[in-house]
Formats: structure tokens, C-alpha cells, sequence
């Protein structure tokens, strides 16, 4: 397969100018099976193994390349859930666009009172004939602003447990009824927002998965979401260790006794991350995944942070190489940005997409078979939960 | 090449940890500890029957001619079993510095007939290598403290100056009270003693690669501690729940469990490319992560961990002493700076 890829590539290229338009380039490649090798055939894949896509990254280095930073959620939580649950003529509209970025997703599950324990969420959905009515308030919503289409929780049940009263939707987030308020964060600039949706309608064939079965489908994309923010590939004195190596080469005046052995500890960590991050992938590609991603982005919450704070004290410098404007943010953009905006930004890391502290409960009780503490809201009709 | 066990690897370990389960427990090793901690009889089962004695030794010298990764697997599994055999001393250490000369004594090694220790101090780091023996008209003399194997060894193996000297009689092995009671140290002293040169040996290179294995055995030492740890906290009982279910046991726990992942990747790594790097990253993480765990190990015990007749005491003794062999985790870490390129401060 190795060869082959190659030598698919190879023809695509001889096919398609890279130097030409780009989303013509982009789209090409995803039809000819090059955007996600592990897709099936038709949806920007090949259904080859995954690791293969490496070869195909390595491959196109150098032409046009998606945009991380506001595709993120798209690429990373939506692709995958509506690969998993979505029909065949939802795969076919959505996929296509969304991996060239010509529509952006963002994620409407978090809500003013459910944050860590997203069951308990309020935005309800109503059916009236061939569509569904959603009223509710969502919050940090990333992205929004640029959002095209939304993955949306919405509560379609509330008489029965928390768990089972959910039902998953793709939101049209030019619908009548969805209002999108700027929230400003702490790096000064609107990342995430708020999302106010009021009688919303929304055509039931945007629904995903079974009514009802809204957790199971929001659990592949919690999970997907853990992997795809933790788990980036990267070599050796790469990622944010690198950023903070680049600084510290190039001031040596700035270098003391104390910050050199907690530079050298923390590069130690990052290279063991690394290390359970490529054997995680080995197994993975040896059809035999271990609990070993759970951890993942927990170890990268904590070493993003770390090294963040370090990069900023090593520095000595008072200022901030960035303006505290307000503006509306175009992305996550880790190392083209300033070591200040990285500080601040890093402290997201253990809380966006599960905070570090649900991802130990998660390890300990998943993973360790550890027991859960006593619960009080098991069994009982959401609507009767205290709140 | 991989960080995952090949099935040979898996077969080895099933073979160990079974023999050990048997033959070996921990409540067997605790029983025996103060007077005579070695076990010949499973010495020689694992040396002979299993063939860990000759793993490391090519097939010409009687040996398995096997890799670093399956010697690996095996002091992950005698970790984990705290085993007093002289595996890690004897069919590694001094394997090691035997293996470039060639000589006779590889195959006594290779069927475990005989043992062998080197002598350096355990403590000796790969980066400031050497003991205090001279050598004069074929005869060593010096004072070597903190050797370990030497105690159970028939032959010790005297690095001086780029060459190893084997001595069978004539030097005075002394026991010392170790922290470590299940590989135990000693103090050797050569007296004008009768050597053998018996050829070259780049002794930084044998204690760097004994670093980059001893990385498996703290791995198998850490994870001994994590599963008893977990067996104990979900079986204790206080203020009418499983104490494994308070928040701030089970957070510590997962963070453990985090740090145990990632020992075996670097363990993994080391014992299967065996760079500078990856010795000095294995060494600088896995000797931290064993002690931890083994302090965590002792903690949630409660009571029953600081006494005598519970087990987790030999661990945390192992994994002190181990943090200390070979280099410690801030020898290794200091290493790093030249390897990788972080210079301090000018
Ligand atoms: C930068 C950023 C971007 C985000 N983007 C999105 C987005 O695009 N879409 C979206 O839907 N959401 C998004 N979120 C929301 C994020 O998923 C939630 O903030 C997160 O799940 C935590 O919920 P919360 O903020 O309500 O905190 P809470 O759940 O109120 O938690 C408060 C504190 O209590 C702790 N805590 C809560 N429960 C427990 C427990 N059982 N045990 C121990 N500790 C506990 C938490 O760890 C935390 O420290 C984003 C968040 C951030 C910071």
C-alpha cells in the first residue's frame, strides 16, 4: 500500500497545480481520496489504513494545506461523528466542505449550567411534523462566529434520566433564531462566544443519530475531541517544547542554573509524551487500542501549560507582545503568536474539551476500575434533578 | 522499529512471571530477606530452564543471542517480583562488558553455571565511569564499596583503564547492610589479588547501556506498586465506601497511572534503540516514577504499608536504590544538555 500511496499522490500531483487556486486544489484532492486515507472511497478517503496518511502529509508538504486553527473542530469532532452516525446523503452534503473549510463547525453542547456534567443540559428540541424547535441558551462556543454549521445536544426528553433524554443535531447556524454574542476572553480577543437559538427549526433529516440517542453519539465526539486536541503527532523537541528551546538558544543571557534543570525536566516529559503518544499509535495501527489515549490530553494540558508559564518568566519582560484590542479572533494559533498569548491561552487546555479533572475521574473509573463517588442524580427524571 | 511486545517477548514474559508466581512471590522474598536473600534453586530454573542466563550472549558462546527488548521484558517481570536473582548484575551488566572479548567464560555465563559481577560501584554513572583498582604485574589492588551481584558472583569482573580483569579467588567480598535488601551491595578488596586480562572494555558504554535497561526493571517495580495499589483501595473500606472512591485518591491514582504509561514507552525506547537519549530520557523519568509509585504505594496503605510484613517496603527500597544506580535522574538529565542541544546558562 506503501508504494501505492505513493504512487497516488504522484499522479494527483501531475494532475493538479499545487501553485493554482487553492480551493479548487483542496477539493480535488479530497476527491481523489486524499484528505482523510482512512475515509471510505467517495468521502475524501481511500478506506486505507490510517497511518498512511503520514505518507500523504509527507507527500504534499508544500501544497496547500487546510487551516488548523478554525477548521479544528470541524476536522477533529464533527468529521468523525458524522462519519460514525450520520446517513449517507448527510455524509455526502457535509464532508466535503467542511474538510476544504469552505463551511465551518463549531460545537453547541456546553451550556451556562452544564458545563462538566453536560448531560444536564436545558436547550430543548420540540418535533412539530418534519421538524424540530429548539430553544436554549449555549456558551463558549469557539468558532461560532465563522460557523457555518453546528453540532448540537439538545434535551428532546425531559421526563426520563438525563442520559437518555438527548437527541444530536447539525444546527444551521444561518437559521432565523440563532443569535451569536461575542463572550471576550482573557487574551483579550473573542474566541467563543455565546449562542442564543430561539425557535430554531431545524429539518429532521439534520438530525444524527436515533431521537433519544443523544449521549451515545456525544460520547464519540467528547472522544474524538480528547484525541484530536492532545494527541498531534510531533518529533522530537517539537510542539510547544520546541518553541520554548528556539527562545532559550537564542538568549543565552537570560539563562540561570534553575530554569536550565527545570527546562531540561520538562523537555524529559515532553519526550515521554511523545514517545506514549507514537506507541499509542502503534497500537492503534496494530488493531489493538489501549486505555493509553485517555491520557493523552491530559499530559498535554499540563506541559502546554507548564512550558507556557516558563517561556514567559525565562523572558523577563514585562510587557505583553501582543494589544489587548478587542477583536474577534480568527483561530488558535499556538506558535505564530506571541510567548504572552500563549501563556494565556495554554490555561484553556484544562478545560476546554473536559477539564483535567473529569479526564482523572475518567481514567480511574474507565480505566483503573476504580468505583465512582455515590451518585445523587442516577435514576431520576431530568426534570426533577435539583438545579 | 516498535515500542509495542513482539509475541516472543509476550511468551518470555508469561514464562517468568508464571515461575515467579510459583516459585517466588513476594511474601516468599520477604520471608528469606534478612538472612540469605539469593535463591539458587530459582536462579537456576530461570538461568537454565527459561535461559534468561544467556539471553544477551550470541549463539556461538552457547547463549540466545536475543535483543536489549527481550532482556527488557525480563527485568520488567523480575521488577515486579522484587526477585533477588542475579539477572540484572550477572547476565546483563557483566554480559555486557564480557561480550566484546570473546572469552571462554561467556558460555559458563550463557548456561548460568556461573554468575559474574562487575566491579564498579552500582552508583557509578555512565558519564564519570570508573572504580579505584590498579593494576600492577597481572595483580589488581584497590577498594571498591557499594558493588552489587559481588556478593553471589563466582567471578568478578575488575574494569581498569580500558581493560577487564577477571578474578575467581583471592579478593575479600564483604557484605554491607544495603538499603536495597534484595540486591544487596558489597564491599570488594583487591590485595595485590591474581587477575586474568581478559580484553577491552568501554565501560561507559556498558554502564549506559545497563541504565537504559534497568528503565524495564523500575517500569516493572512501578507497575507492581500501581496494581497493588488499586487492588488495596478498592478492597479497604472507610466511612462506609471504598476508600478507591474519594476523588482525591482516585486523581492521584490516575495521574500515577499516567506517569506508569509513559514509563513504558520510554523504557520501550531505550531497550529497543538504545541511543544516548533515549537511555538518559529513560533513566531521568522511570527512576522518578518508581520511587513515586512506590511512595504512593506505601501511602494508601495506610498503616499496613509501613510495616515490616507487607511487601511495598522491599519496592520503594528497590526503587531507591535504583534511582540511585547507574546515575541518578539528574545525572541523566544533565546528560541531556549536551545530547539534545539545551546548554545552561554561559
Ligand atoms: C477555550 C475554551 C473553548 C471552549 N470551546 C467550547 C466549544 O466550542 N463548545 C462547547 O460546547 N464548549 C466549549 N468549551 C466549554 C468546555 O467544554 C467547558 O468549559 C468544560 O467542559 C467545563 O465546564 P464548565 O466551564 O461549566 O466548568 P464546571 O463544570 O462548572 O467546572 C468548574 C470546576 O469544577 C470542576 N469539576 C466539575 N465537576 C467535577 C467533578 N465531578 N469532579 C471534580 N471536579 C469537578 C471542574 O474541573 C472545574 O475545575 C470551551 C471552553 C474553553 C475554556
Amino acid at each position: 500500500m506503501d508504494v501505492n500511496i505513493k504512487e497516488r499522490v504522484a499522479a494527483f500531483l501531475a494532475e493538479h497545480d499545487p501553485d493554482g487556486d487553492r480551493l479548487e486544489f483542496l477539493r480535488a484532492r479530497f476527491d481523489a481520496g486524499l484528505a482523510w486515507v482512512w475515509y471510505p472511497e467517495g468521502l475524501g478517503g481511500l478506506g486505507a489504513p490510517r497511518e498512511l496518511q503520514s505518507v500523504v502529509e509527507r507527500e504534499l508538504a508544500g501544497t496547500p494545506q487546510l487551516n488548523a486553527g478554525v477548521q479544528a473542530i470541524g476536522l477533529g469532532m464533527a468529521a468523525p461523528t458524522i462519519l460514525a452516525f450520520g446517513t449517507e446523503e448527510q455524509k455526502r452534503r457535509f464532508l466535503r466542505p467542511l474538510w476544504t473549510g469552505e463551511e465551518l463547525w463549531c460545537q453547541l453542547f456546553s451550556e451556562p449550567g452544564a458545563g462538566s456534567d453536560l448531560a444536564t443540559l436545558a436547550t430543548r428540541a420540540v418535533r412539530d411534523g418534519d421538524e424540530w424547535v429548539v430553544d436554549g441558551q449555549k456558551v463558549w462556543t469557539s468558532g461560532a462566529h465563522h460557523a457555518r454549521w453546528a453540532i448540537l445536544v439538545a434535551r428532546t426528553d425531559p421526563d426520563v434520566p438525563k442520559h437518555r433524554g438527548l437527541t444530536y443535531f447539525v444546527c444551521d447556524m444561518h437559521a432565523p433564531g440563532v443569535e451569536v454574542r461575542p463572550l471576550r476572553q482573557i487574551t483579550g480577543e473573542a474566541e467563543f462566544n455565546e449562542v442564543f437559538l430561539t425557535g430554531v427549526r431545524l429539518p429532521d433529516d439534520l438530525r444524527l443519530g436515533e431521537v433519544g440517542d443523544g449521549w451515545r453519539v456525544a460520547q464519540t465526539t467528547l472522544m474524538n475531541e480528547r484525541v484530536a486536541i492532545g494527541g498531534a503527532p510531533v518529533g522530537r523537541g517539537g510542539g510547544m517544547v520546541g518553541v520554548v528551546l528556539d527562545a532559550w538558544r537564542a538568549q543565552p543571557e537570560l539563562r540561570t542554573h534553575d530554569l536550565h534543570q527545570r527546562l531540561l525536566s520538562l523537555w524529559v516529559e515532553s519526550e515521554v509524551t511523545r514517545l506514549s503518544g507514537v506507541r499509542l499509535r502503534e497500537q492503534l495501527a496494530a488493531g489493538h487500542p489501549g486505555p493509553e489515549g485517555s491520557g493523552m490530553k491530559l499530559s498535554f494540558a499540563k506541559l502546554n501549560q507548564e512550558l507556557s508559564g516558563f517561556e514567559v518568566e525565562f523572558a523577563r519582560d514585562l510587557g505583553y507582545d501582543d494589544d489587548w484590542t478587542f477583536r474577534r479572533s480568527e483561530g488558535v494559533d499556538f506558535y505564530g503568536r506571541g510567548r504572552g498569548y500563549r501563556y494565556l491561552r495554554a490555561k484553556g487546555n484544562s478545560i476546554e474539551g473536559g477539564t483535567s479533572e473529569i479526564l482523572r475521574n475518567i481514567i480511574s473509573e474507565r480505566v483503573l476500575g476504580l468505583p465512582s463517588e455515590p451518585r445523587v442524580d442516577k435514576d431520576v427524571p431530568w426534570k426533577d434533578l435539583p438545579r | 522499529m516498535s515500542l509495542l511486545y513482539s509475541e516472543v517477548e509476550e511468551e518470555l514474559r508469561a514464562a517468568v512471571r508464571g515461575l515467579l508466581a510459583d516459585r517466588c512471590p513476594p511474601a516468599a522474598v520477604l520471608k528469606r530477606i534478612e538472612s540469605d536473600p539469593y535463591d539458587p534453586d530459582l536462579w537456576k530454573t530461570l538461568a537454565g530452564e527459561i535461559g534468561v542466563a544467556g539471553l544477551l550472549i550470541p549463539e556461538q558462546y552457547g547463549g540466545a543471542g536475543a535483543s536489549a527488548s527481550e532482556a527488557a521484558v525480563v527485568l520488567e517481570e523480575l521488577g515486579r517480583g522484587v526477585a533477588p536473582v542475579p539477572f540484572f548484575t550477572s547476565s546483563v551488566l557483566a554480559t555486557r562488558a564480557l561480550l566484546p572479548t570473546g572469552d571462554a567464560l561467556l558460555e559458563e555465563l550463557a548456561e548460568g553455571r556461573k554468575t559474574a559481577a562487575l566491579v564498579v560501584p552500582f552508583a557509578a554513572s555512565p558519564y564519570r565511569p570508573g572504580a579505584p583498582v590498579r593494576v600492577a604485574d597481572g595483580r589488581l589492588t584497590g577498594t571498591v564499596t557499594g558493588v552489587a551481584g559481588a556478593d553471589v558472583a563466582d567471578v568478578l569482573l575488575a574494569p581498569v583503564d580500558g581493560r577487564l580483569y577477571a578474578v575467581e579467588e583471592g579478593a575479600e567480598v564483604e557484605g554491607v547492610p544495603s538499603l536495597d535488601l534484595t540486591r544487596p551491595v558489597a564491599t570488594v578488596t583487591f590485595d595485590a589479588t591474581p587477575a586474568r586480562d581478559v580484553g577491552e572494555c568501554d565501560l561507559a558504554e556498558v554502564l549506559g547501556f545497563g541504565a537504559g535497561l534497568l528503565a524495564s526493571e523500575q517500569l516493572g517495580v512501578a507497575e507492581w506498586c500501581l496494581d497493588t495499589t488499586l487492588a488495596y483501595v478498592k478492597e479497604r473500606h472507610q466511612f462506609a465506601r471504598p476508600v478507591g472512591s474519594f476523588q482525591a485518591i482516585k486523581h492521584r491514582l490516575a495521574d500515577l497511572w499516567l506517569d506508569v504509561v509513559r514509563a513504558r514507552a520510554a523504557a520501550r525506547s531505550a531497550a529497543t534503540d538504545g541511543s544516548a537519549v533515549s537511555v538518559a530520557v529513560a533513566q531521568s523519568w522511570n527512576a522518578g516514577v518508581a520511587v513515586h509509585a512506590a511512595e504512593e504505594a506505601l501511602q494508601l496503605h495506610g498503616g499496613i504499608g509501613m510495616t515490616w510484613e507487607h511487601p511495598v517496603h522491599l519496592y520503594l527500597k528497590r526503587a531507591k536504590a535504583s534511582e540511585i544506580a547507574l546515575g541518578t535522574p539528574g545525572d541523566h538529565r544533565e546528560a541531556l544538555a549536551s545530547l539534545v542541544d539545551v546548554p545552561g546558562p554561559e
